[in-house]
């Protein structure tokens, strides 16, 4: 299946975050490549949702929501710049 | 346009009720919601709709904005999905006066700012496949409305007219400012110049802001297209820093 860009999780990230995170800048920890969270590859899958980056493919962050609860694993971000 | 909160702060779950629904072509309906807490919205931003079945199994998809201001009427503009799990019911059994649970308005990454705001003299090259045109005309409502200066040209990729959304509106822009083209794939309209056949390089080439005037590019439409038209952006020049797109997925 495709992708589609890291907009498409906004929904998601305003459940957990106060602040719209896909406007927020980050750095990949794999690649070092920085780029805003709107413009990473974001895949949908039964069990979750993973995001990768847009200049290496490695896994920047992966969220499963479940009616009870929501896990999210930023392990691939180094760092998030925000806009205030 | 006043300063606007922040937009996390603006952001929550409401619920709209359908004050307005019709056809917009034959597999898409225009769908007003009326959400009286509704903060306004950006153009080109998004919002969550929320079906929850009897039996409490919830189905979520995200759906492009098409207006854009302050007010408490938002406006939707929905195709159907045949194998979708909402889109279907959004087009073919939503009734007026129904209510609909929504979340938003999100995103602050596809949205267009004037130009009082970012102060960004650059000209916007809108480029649309299919009802990627919804977040498009949420843009082109916005910078018509307030008669901001930046230059804006729209391609919408489309199969036919028949399948094209906001024709008159977008034909009545057009006579005032906005540029406007259309590529057809399938069918092209009588006395067409060009024969009809899928977006090649060649006419985005002629039919796109060149790069040498560096515009800001918005893309929207499904993963192949968006994909296909950015590499291609790329290939004449454009920055990748200057292109933002929105893919929609299948479902």
């Amino acid at each position: 299946m495709g992708h589609v860009d890291g907009n498409a999780i906004a929904g998601s990230l305003a459940e957990i975050f106060p602040f719209d995170v896909t406007a927020a800048v980050g750095r990949c920890a794999h690649c070092g490549s920085t780029g805003m969270i709107g413009d990473a590859m974001v895949y949908f899958a039964a069990t979750g949702t993973i995001v990768r980056c847009a200049n290496c493919d490695e896994v920047l962050a992966v969220l499963v929501e479940t009616p009870s609860r929501i896990w999210l694993s930023l392990s691939g971000v180094r760092g998030l710049t925000l806009p205030t | 346009m006043s300063d606007p909160p922040p937009a996390a702060a603006r952001t929550a779950w409401r619920v709209g009720t359908v004050i307005e629904a019709r056809p917009e072509t034959s597999s898409a309906r225009r769908i007003v919601l009326d959400i009286p807490d509704w903060p306004g919205n950006d153009a080109g931003q998004h919002l969550d709709v929320r079906l929850t079945a009897p039996d409490g199994y919830q189905a979520q998809r995200s759906y492009s904005i098409a207006s854009a201001g302050l007010g408490s009427r938002v406006e939707l503009a929905v195709d159907e999905l045949p194998e979708g799990e909402v889109s279907p019911f959004l087009v073919e059994d939503l009734q007026l006066g129904d209510r609909l649970e929504v979340h938003g308005p999100l995103g602050g990454y596809f949205i267009w700012m004037p130009q009082s705001v970012t102060h960004d003299a650059r000209p916007v090259q809108l480029i649309a496949g299919g009802s990627g045109i919804v977040p498009f005309l949420a843009m082109v409502r916005a910078h018509a409305a307030i008669a901001d200066p930046t230059p804006f040209r729209l391609l919408y990729a489309v199969r036919e007219q028949s399948d094209v959304f906001y024709l008159q509106e977008l034909l009545q822009l057009a006579l005032s400012g906005l540029k406007l083209d259309f590529v057809y794939s399938g069918t092209a309209p009588r006395d067409w110049p060009v024969p009809a056949g899928r977006i090649t390089k060649e006419a985005l080439a002629g039919l796109a802001i060149p790069a040498s005037e560096k515009p800001r590019v918005f893309i929207c439409g499904s993963t192949g297209f968006v994909e296909l038209v950015a590499g291609w952006l790329i290939e004449l020049g454009h920055a990748a820093a200057d292109i933002r797109t929105e893919r929609f997925g299948g479902t």
